[in-house]
């Protein structure tokens, strides 16, 4: 069956089972892997989107559900590390291994959308459902007051992706060993 | 806000080739490889010195015409913060532009070989401890190489010739040349034996707090993961195991599995019925429908509780003597008073982040490997050997680890991704769901351990007794010839070797299989007895009526760097302090792979037994550090690792399978659970050693008996339960 939705600011049409999770149309049809698989059973939030705006595990979350909605991934939330989020989780070092963070990432963006200054407890209620093994939630709770912080500055809102600038999607390439093409990563925002 | 983060470019590095070497070296093209023995091993002290041109060389820096500087990186980058902190060591003695560091793994090659191990590998914490030295030679070997060749440009003495910031300046006349411009003529210069390191006085980056490296490609979704690898015309394959560990195949029926959407093939191997289709939901989709008859074996009917009862059974029969010093069995003869207690630890599972996974592509002449794995080497024998090709025909490609913690150290992923790819001739990737990772891992072993103990009248302990009963890793890691004399140092470190001053100690062993798999997790031996030793020091100070902290301090008394930790998380904890009404303290230390680390924990018990803890302070003497920052990460880390396992699950069985399957029923601590955790470190000039481990072991024991003075409830079984403190 045919699904047609909005990915990172792009029409896209995938034909798959419908009842395939869109984590999964997302990771091995169309080779989005920032989003990862942790559970299946949306207990971990390491799969979380953002579907119309909201965080959503996209590994419970069947393809056909998503159809004609807007859908964003960490490779769409910004270009070049531009979100208050993304540049806050920088400036505080958050990552360990990494792996739960694009998802740690989609939840506090969510989270800060709606409630632009949260205090910790809020945080900790807003970020619980996103499961780290390395430990950084430390690092998590404060990059999330340093990212609030960072939205009210003037111009933060021109970080989310300029018009006209190409999809980082397209241009960017994946990083390890493994993938011969070489690319830079500047740090810091688009601005 | 400025962001001091580097570019960073991660480009494929190939095989490193002694002739590719010389031929890029003749044409100029790559510029500066050096390379080197790992010094500080006992192979390297019978070797002679390495001339250049000699064979086996170990290569870690490479600067090229754009003046960027790539460090090899031959460990695991699994969130131990390792990328960054061989590159602090290399860049402070080169005296590069630490802005132009890039990174790449290495691949599997005998010239990365961790001398500590016999193997390319990471863990065991020894990262740092087998690094350090050869990082900071390779650093301090190429700038030397770097000047000699700007001396030799410039017609001058070496000795009026500095480096500096990635350039080279002549003293004298104030010319510079960068780095980047002298490359290729340093490659040609032989290489310097002996460089004399810099004095840690005036290092400017190993020290200082300092940014990962790999942060930002981890904050927009671009580091590659294992499970992330994509190959032109890949296939995704899922596994069905036999749910009983030591089951095989009876038979199977794949006809229904092959009729679901995308299902390209249902095929045996080696470890059970792999479903290989173009996507890993139509593999799982297909798994569903498989008609798999398991005959169940041995272990059918094991049981949790009939582990347990075995290893009570053989508890109760002398061991294999770990530790021997006095004559414990006289000295408890006449103790004043005498002590006995016993505790138990389950089974755990690693549960990382990123499920194991691996992507093969075998070919007629050559096999490609791209897999997040902690052993290099073992993975490129494991892939030869199913292959039939040499260890030159395979190819690792080590990607980023979702968390590793031991689990990576195994080959079972590897094993399955090179069978499925033989047999289907194009590359195949093998996804572990949550459910498959947490039932067919290599668990910590469960534990038990029987200890006694004889005081004298003044309550200070004369005999100490413990003997532990459970499997032995090294037995099913390496075989049955690993352990001799029936004694696995690993099943009782952190209890065979407390350092508190009592006169008869007597630790033995009763290595009992009960048929789980068990592997290293991290901490390895010191996770579970750290919490036994700890726990039961804390019971004979109480018995003594003293104050767990001084009890422990006079103990220590001739270990300073034990009693350094003890003393400086016990000053910053302000332990002997009031607390708020319902909060209590705990305190335990344990060294681990070297480093030695205490923590105190804050808790509090609410009416329905629940445990909250607040804060734990911890104090860490991991020698000279490196990056600060990696080291507070590393005990946060460690500390939210044996929080879960104290306080939140453990793994159970039942008919000899795993009782848990997913986070539904064997969760992690969670940001709402997370305690304030501050983490002091002890200054010393003594060698480095390693961060990734040893903030684990003393979590549970100051939890417990922190627990202990708010309750008078001893707890001597893991996890925590509710129910018991009500």
């Amino acid at each position: 069956m045919a699904v047609s939705f909005v990915l990172n600011g792009k029409s896209q049409t995938v034909d798959v089972t419908p009842a395939m999770p869109l984590l999964w149309v997302l990771r091995d049809t169309l080779n989005l892997t920032g989003t990862k698989f942790g559970c299946g059973i949306a207990m971990c939030g390491a799969c979380t989107v953002h579907v119309n705006g909201e965080a959503t595990r996209s590994c419970i979350t069947p393809i056909s559900a998503v159809a004609g909605k807007k859908v964003t991934t960490i490779e769409g939330l910004s270009a070049e590390h531009g979100h208050p989020v993304q540049r806050a989780w920088i400036d505080v070092d958050v990552p360990q291994c990494g792996y739960c963070q694009s998802g740690q990432i989609m939840s506090a963006a969510a989270l800060l959308a709606k409630n632009p200054r949260p205090s910790d407890s809020e945080i900790d209620d807003g970020m619980s459902g996103n499961l780290c093994r390395c430990g950084t939630y430390l690092r998590i709770r404060q990059a999330v007051h340093e990212a609030a912080k960072l939205r009210e500055e003037p111009g933060a809102k021109r970080s989310s992706r300029p018009p006209g600038k190409k999809n980082p999607v397209d241009e960017g390439s994946k990083v390890a060993s493994g993938n011969p093409a070489q690319m830079e990563i500047v740090a810091g925002g688009a601005e | 806000m400025t962001v001091a983060t580097p570019k960073v470019t991660v480009p494929r590095l190939a095989k490193f080739d002694r002739r590719d070497f010389l031929k890029t070296g003749a044409a100029g093209a790559v510029g500066l490889v050096i390379g080197f023995y790992l010094p500080g091993s006992r192979a390297a002290a019978e070797l002679a010195p390495v001339a250049p041109g000699a064979s086996a060389l170990n290569a870690w820096i490479r600067i090229s015409a754009d003046d960027s500087v790539t460090i090899v990186i031959d460990k695991s980058e699994m969130g131990q913060g390792i990328v960054t902190s061989l590159s602090m060591l290399a860049a402070e003695e080169l005296e590069c532009d630490w802005k132009k560091i890039r990174w790449e793994f290495a691949p599997a090659d005998k010239v990365y070989v961790n001398p500590l191990f016999g193997v390319q590998g990471t863990g065991g914490s020894m990262s740092t401890r087998a690094s350090w030295k050869p990082m900071s030679q390779a650093g301090a070997s190429a700038r030397e190489m770097l000047i000699a060749a700007a001396a030799k440009k410039w017609g001058v003495d070496k000795t009026v010739c500095r480096a500096e910031n990635g350039e080279v300046i002549n003293a004298a006349t104030k010319t510079r040349a960068s780095y980047g411009s002298l490359a290729e003529a340093a490659a040609k210069l032989p290489m310097p034996a002996d460089v004399p390191l810099k004095d840690p006085k005036t290092y400017k980056l190993v020290g200082k707090p300092t940014k990962r490296l790999d942060t930002p490609i981890k904050t927009n979704g671009r580091a590659e993961f294992g499970i992330d690898v994509r190959r032109p015309d890949m296939l995704h394959a899922v596994v069905a195991r036999c749910p009983v560990f030591g089951g095989k195949i009876a038979s199977f029926d794949g006809s229904k599995a092959k009729a679901v959407r995308g299902v390209k093939d249902v095929i045996q191997i080696s470890t059970g019925v792999a479903v290989v289709a173009d996507n890993t939901w139509n593999a799982m989709e297909g798994r569903r429908a498989l008609d798999i008859k398991w005959d169940e074996g041995l272990n059918a009917s094991l049981t949790s509780a009939a582990i347990s009862k075995l290893f009570a059974e053989r508890a109760g029969k002398p061991g294999a003597v770990a530790r021997k010093e006095g004559d414990a069995a006289a000295a408890m003869g006449s103790a004043m008073k005498k002590m006995e207690a016993i505790y138990e630890a389950p089974y755990q599972a690693h549960v990382t982040m990123e499920p194991m996974n691996c992507t093969a592509h075998v070919r007629a002449d050559s096999c490609d490997v791209w897999v997040p794995t902690q052993f290099q080497t073992t993975s490129e024998g494991t892939a030869a050997k199913i292959t039939g090709l040499k260890p030159e025909q395979i190819h690792i490609h080590t990607t980023y680890l979702g968390g590793g913690f031991g689990r990576r150290a195994e080959q079972d992923f590897v094993v399955e991704a090179v069978e499925m790819s033989k047999a289907m001739g194009v590359p195949v990737q093998v996804t572990f769901s949550r459910e498959d990772d947490m039932q067919h891992d290599m668990y910590r072993p469960a534990s038990y351990c029987r200890f006694s103990a004889g005081l004298d009248a003044d309550g200070w302990p004369v005999a100490w007794n413990a003997r532990i009963a459970s499997p032995s890793i090294m037995t099913r890691f390496f075989g049955p010839g690993a352990v001799k004399n029936g004694l696995d140092e690993s099943s009782v470190e952190g209890v065979s070797d407390i350092a508190y001053a009592i006169p008869n100690i007597l630790v033995d062993y009763q290595l009992t299989e009960p048929g789980i798999p068990v592997g290293f997790w991290r901490s390895v031996g010191a996770s579970q007895n750290g919490f036994f030793s700890e726990s039961f020091v804390d019971e004979v100070a109480a018995a003594s009526g003293k104050d767990p902290y001084e009890f422990r301090r006079k103990l220590l008394a001739k270990a300073p760097r034990h009693l350094g930790v003890l003393e400086l998380a016990a000053t910053k904890a302000d332990w002997g302090k009031p607390l708020p009404a319902g909060r209590f303290r705990g305190i335990a230390m344990v060294k681990a792979f070297d480093t030695h680390v205490a923590e105190v924990a804050e808790i509090s018990v609410a009416k329905d037994g629940t445990v909250r803890v607040h804060r734990v302070v911890c104090a860490v003497d991991c020698g000279r550090v490196i990056n600060p920052a990696t080291v507070e990460a590393q005990m946060q880390g460690g500390i939210v690792y044996g929080l879960t396992a104290a306080l939140k699950g453990g793994i159970t069985i039942d008919r000899g399978r795993v009782q848990q399957s997913n986070f539904s029923d064997y969760d992690l601590l969670r940001m709402n659970e997370m305690p304030q955790v501050e983490v002091y470190i002890v200054p010393s000039d003594e060698s480095p050693t390693g961060c990734g481990e040893p903030g684990v072991p003393p979590v549970a024991p100051a939890v417990c008996n922190a627990i202990f003075a708010a309750t008078g409830k001893r707890i001597r079984t893991l996890p925590v339960r509710a129910e018991d403190l009500v």
